[in-house]
């Protein structure tokens, strides 16, 4: 495969950018089942933290936990701080629907709107009343999610009728609209072949000049490739029930190369998954 | 060499090794099997030919016998009285319309607020179950017991015969199937671009406004337009409430020709020109159903 000099950077270790997200989860619980705990998951500025772990370790519900998308589960119970520009988004008087304004997301699944490609980017810039030029904003967001080429001249065409790759980036276009300081991708390339991985992959790279991106991802050498920081998530079943924590967390190289758990280094092996 | 026997009769397969045989894997037409089949596909054709053979029969009866009275007179004037000759039925498309216009008004918004309720508020909750219950039931609700209770509800209190108490009656045939179209096509939003509003920090209100309703609008509207099309061919609710008036409407609360009723009341009459006219009206009744049927399936259309 040729790797692209910008993919071959990532991962290499880089001076510590400010923390935009400080993440310092105690326990997570979906009803009176402990889903995550201990979990210390700082995210820094213009990086890609990726998140790895086998199936159940967590790592979907803490991403989900950064813009409070797991608010939506009514049995979903957050116990700790996550701080956002000195700010806890748990705080009593934070409005979830705010917090998800500044934080974007992208999904496992595309999911854009049944409505035209416009109308799916200008969406974000419309529910947040942006009265100056849309058509600008729109063509900024799909050039900035590497699709404008291929959709300029059908913006009038249902979102839908789009390729799974070309509606992934659709979602990013969407999401980046209207310039969110994070953006939470939860494995957005899972439902994706690899050629579609691939540009997706770039992307996100690119999008990390001014974006801070924190990304779910099941394939670990999709974090080996784009992520700058790891985290390491494992699965705690003394207790008799599976509870996901943060085992360990680093520059990526070293999380896959010299790790100082014996757990991520068997994960990393692929001796387990 | 032994030849596999594939009729259904010996349908379980010899399994001795087949490598050291070849089994005829050729048709016979003529095995029990084959002919079973030709019988039965036979017997589906007849079935849906004979299925077909109403409708048929009806609209070239209805060409053949109302369609030659079919002009501007029997489209726009007044009944005729027992020996006239000529009239038509103006007042009754009027009437017909009115109430039809009242019943959507009275029942789509109700409709589609309890589908809101039922699809998305809280879909699981004692009241969803009951209401969803209920509404299944009233699809099958006899129509005329809709008139009978709206004769007790509205024209004993009102003290007359209307077009009020008759878009009520006829709204309360259409609610139940207004509420389990909309809610359907409501449900049937994937969760996915829910996610995806809630994501974009949409309040509730804001992913049924922006997402939930325009999404699921063709099958709303799909179902809206096939419980016009029910409401204007229904006659029965319109004994008890509507009546009958041989003029124009000029107030909701007076009693109010409809094509259905007219048909009913001219049909049995003795006298050829007032029979005509029931064809005539059973022609242009038709045809508006076929309308809010054809408008129901442009409109359903999925546009995105």
């Amino acid at each position: 495969m040729n790797a692209n000099p910008e993919m071959m950077a990532a991962g290499t270790a880089s001076p510590r950018n400010g923390i935009v997200m400080d993440c310092q989860l105690e326990k997570v619980f979906y009803g009176d089942f402990l889903a995550v705990r201990d979990s210390k998951v700082p995210i820094e500025k213009n990086k890609i933290t990726g998140f790895i772990g086998p199936s159940g370790c967590g790592k979907s519900t803490v991403l989900r936990s950064l813009n409070r998308m797991n608010d939506l589960i009514p049995i979903f119970r957050f116990q700790g701080k996550v701080s956002y520009h000195g700010q806890d988004i748990y705080d009593k008087k934070v409005d979830p629907v705010v917090v998800r304004r500044y934080i974007g997301m992208v999904f496992q699944q595309p999911n854009p709107f049944a409505m035209s490609i416009y109308d799916n980017v200008a969406f974000g810039l419309r529910l947040n009343g942006f009265k100056g030029n849309l058509d600008e904003r729109v063509e900024k967001a799909l050039q900035g999610a590497a699709c404008w080429n291929e959709v300029k001249d059908k913006l009038k065409n249902s979102g839908l009728s789009l390729s799974g790759g070309q509606q992934q980036r659709l979602c990013i276009a969407r999401a980046i609209a209207t310039e969110p300081d994070v953006l939470l991708m939860d494995e957005p390339c899972s439902a994706l072949d690899p050629i579609a991985t691939r540009r997706v992959e770039e992307l996100m790279i690119e999008l990390k000049e001014k974006y801070t991106i924190a990304l779910v991802t099941h394939n670990m050498q999709q974090a080996m490739r784009v992520a700058d920081t790891t985290a390491f998530f494992g699965v705690d079943i003394s207790q008799g029930s599976r509870t996901g924590y943060l085992v360990e967390m680093g520059p990526t190289r070293k999380i896959f190369e010299e790790p100082e758990q014996q757990l991520t280094r068997q994960y990393v092996r692929g001796e387990f998954s | 060499m032994s030849v596999p026997d594939l009729t259904l009769e010996s349908s379980i397969r010899n399994l001795e090794p087949t490598s050291s045989r070849m089994p005829s894997l050729h048709r016979a037409p003529l095995e029990i099997r084959a002919l079973k089949s030709g019988f039965l596909t036979a017997l589906t054709w007849i079935g849906a030919i004979l299925a077909s053979v109403p409708l048929f029969s009806v609209i070239y009866m209805l060409l053949v016998e109302g369609g030659s009275r079919l002009n501007w007179e029997t489209l726009t004037a007044l009944p005729p009285s027992a020996f006239d000759l000529g009239g038509g039925f103006g007042n009754a498309i009027v009437g017909t319309v009115v109430m039809v216009g009242i019943a959507t008004l009275v029942s789509v918004p109700i409709g589609i607020l309890a589908a809101v309720y039922l699809a998305i508020l809280d879909p699981d909750s004692k009241l969803a179950h009951t209401v969803r219950f209920l509404a299944k039931v009233l699809t099958g609700f006899p129509s005329i017991l809709a008139g009978v209770f709206v004769y007790a509800v509205m024209v004993v209190t009102m003290k007359t015969y209307s077009a009020l108490a008759g878009g009520v009656a006829l709204a309360v045939l259409m609610l139940p199937t207004v509420v389990l179209a909309a809610e359907q096509a409501m449900a049937m939003v994937p969760k996915k671009m829910k996610d995806a509003a809630y994501g974009m920090g949409c309040t509730r209100t804001q992913v049924i406004w922006k997402v939930v309703l325009p999404t699921g609008a063709p099958g709303i509207l799909t179902g809206v337009m096939l419980a016009i099309a029910g409401a204007a061919g229904n006659s029965a609710p319109l004994l008890f409430t509507a009546l009958f008036s041989d003029y124009y409407l000029r107030s909701l609360t007076e009693p109010t020709a409809s094509l259905a009723i007219l048909i009913f009341n001219f049909s049995g009459m003795p006298y050829e020109n007032q029979i005509q006219l029931a064809w005539a009206a059973s022609l242009v009744l038709v045809l508006i159903v076929l309308v809010f049927n054809i408008l129901a399936r442009i409109i359903g259309r999925q546009k995105y």
